[in-house]
């Protein structure tokens, strides 16, 4: 098991774009989605989502997959939130009301929530974390979250094998996890044994940095070149969105939700 | 006589917490296109040694100087670093970046060296340890002997005067250890390496010495003679 980038390869439009301009595009989509209040912005927002989605060419059974994952959480806010939200009851289930509002409250949660997952699919995760991290500099992101970015990335996988050599180690001499003092001091340890070597490895890491004369700057091997479908994509993007948001200001009372 | 590469002066240094000291009144040279095989039981000091030797460890008292200069400050090491290149016991810890050309690319870079020139030289390192063709591959997905061949490329691309191994062969298959037996055989720089193998230091140094709390004893038996 490894940390895998299933969207990164490919070879259609949206991959050869800028990752720049892709970024800044997420994330203004993503800001506008999450604070709108109509369906229909929500809505216009899934359909931009889509669109890009359909313009990445991303093998449509990893992406379902993916969006399973997130609406596993989502599926609970159905089973909470129209109980608890107050409004007109619509049907009653023993002592509980669900209400209309909390429905429509819920419907558009889970659109935004489904609209931004698919725009960031099919917007940042076909950029490899790597040029990620290289795009984040450029943009003059502080230094110190692109590395976060790029050095979380590179050690996760190394943790992972570590945390599975002390299970294993735990397991070849009889551990079994159960409920008792035994169980939960053995599961400190191992969290805080994690911890310790996470420490050392982070120290030995900078001393191998050092010894090749790293002094507190990343050099960048890759140049981005900013080309014509960047920016007709930025305009086109940033188009759409202020029509979202012109949707979003006037709030036609037709699609109005229940804020 | 040439000037030493590595001088060290009674150097005296205690791990913080410690209660026996590593060195006491340690004295060692290295002389110019020596190739010399560090031996002695765990815990000796040999990687402790190299780590002095390149600033990540400072010495309590006594001096060091590497090719002729004393170094005592951060910026001293600095620049001993441009020079001297050390290989870690764990590649892991050496390799940080996600691809392979940008970890060798790494040291170029720092070096001041324009990123054309960087993956230019990163190429040629890597072609000659044959590793064409791992250029983009990622560095965490290597297996054990490519990831030490990959950051021996590493240390190399920075081009240094002076390389120091710390057990390069640990853990290494037949093949890979072969490998950096030629690899080692065809610099043209002085090296010193660390290793409890002493049929590989048969192969790569030509005189061994025993590492002490006080000094450096050579030793007169060929390493290959038996188990150090």
């Amino acid at each position: 098991m490894s940390i895998q980038e299933p969207f990164a390869d490919g070879a259609s439009v949206v991959h050869r774009l800028d990752p720049r301009g892709k970024i800044v595009v997420a994330a203004l989509f993503a800001i506008l989605v999450a604070v709108t209040k109509s369906y229909a912005v929500a809505l216009g927002g899934l359909a931009l989502a889509l669109l890009y989605l359909a313009l990445a060419r991303l093998p449509l059974k990893q992406v379902i997959i993916r969006l399973l994952v997130v609406n596993s959480f989502i599926f609970f806010l159905w089973f909470v939130l129209p109980f608890t939200y107050p409004g007109d009851a619509l049907w009653r289930f023993g002592p509980l009301a669900a209400t209309r509002q909390g429905l429509i409250f819920t419907g558009l949660i889970t659109i935004k929530s489904n609209a931004i997952i698919i725009a960031l699919i099919a917007l940042v995760a076909t950029v490899p974390v790597v040029t990620l991290g290289q795009a984040l500099h450029q943009m003059r992101v502080p230094d110190k979250l692109a590395h976060l970015l790029l050095f979380t990335y590179r050690y996760i996988y190394v943790f992972e094998q570590e945390y599975r050599r002390l299970v294993q180690a735990m397991k070849i001499r009889g551990f079994t996890p159960r409920t008792n003092l035994h169980t939960y001091r053995s599961y400190a340890y191992l969290a805080a044994m994690l911890l310790v070597r996470s420490f050392d490895r982070a120290e030995r890491v900078f001393q191998a940095m050092l010894c090749r004369g790293f002094h507190g700057t990343f050099y960048s091997l890759k140049s981005f070149s900013w080309q014509r479908r960047d920016g007709i994509f930025l305009a086109t993007s940033v188009l759409a969105l202020l029509m979202l948001l012109g949707l979003e200001v006037l709030k036609p009372t037709l699609f109005r939700g229940p804020l | 006589m040439s000037e030493p590469l590595i001088e060290m002066i009674d150097i005296n240094f205690t791990y913080p917490g410690a209660s026996q000291p590593v060195f006491q009144d340690f004295n060692f040279l290295l002389l110019p296109g020596n190739h010399l095989g560090l031996v002695g039981p765990n815990g000796s000091g040999k990687t402790t040694m190299l780590h002095l030797i390149m600033g990540l460890l400072r010495p309590q008292s006594g001096s060091i100087k590497i090719f002729g200069e004393e170094v005592k400050k951060e910026r001293d090491y600095v620049q001993v670093r441009q020079k001297v290149g050390l290989l870690f016991q764990n590649a892991d810890d050496q390799l940080f970046c996600p691809t392979v050309i940008e970890d060798v690319a790494f040291g170029p870079l720092n070096q001041g060296k324009p990123p054309d020139e960087a993956i230019r030289i990163a190429r040629e390192t890597m072609e000659r340890l044959g590793l064409t063709g791992f250029e983009d591959r990622v560095t965490y997905k290597l297996s054990g002997g490519e990831k030490k061949l990959v950051s021996l490329a590493t240390v190399l691309a920075m081009q240094p005067q002076l390389l120091l191994l710390d057990e390069p062969t640990t853990g290494l298959d037949e093949a890979t250890r072969h490998r950096i037996i030629h690899i080692l055989q065809g610099l043209d720089i002085a090296y010193m390496i660390v290793s409890h193998e002493p049929d590989f230091l048969s192969h790569t140094v030509k005189e061994c010495c025993h590492v002490h709390g006080h000094c450096c004893q050579p030793l007169t038996i060929p390493p290959g003679g038996k188990q150090i």
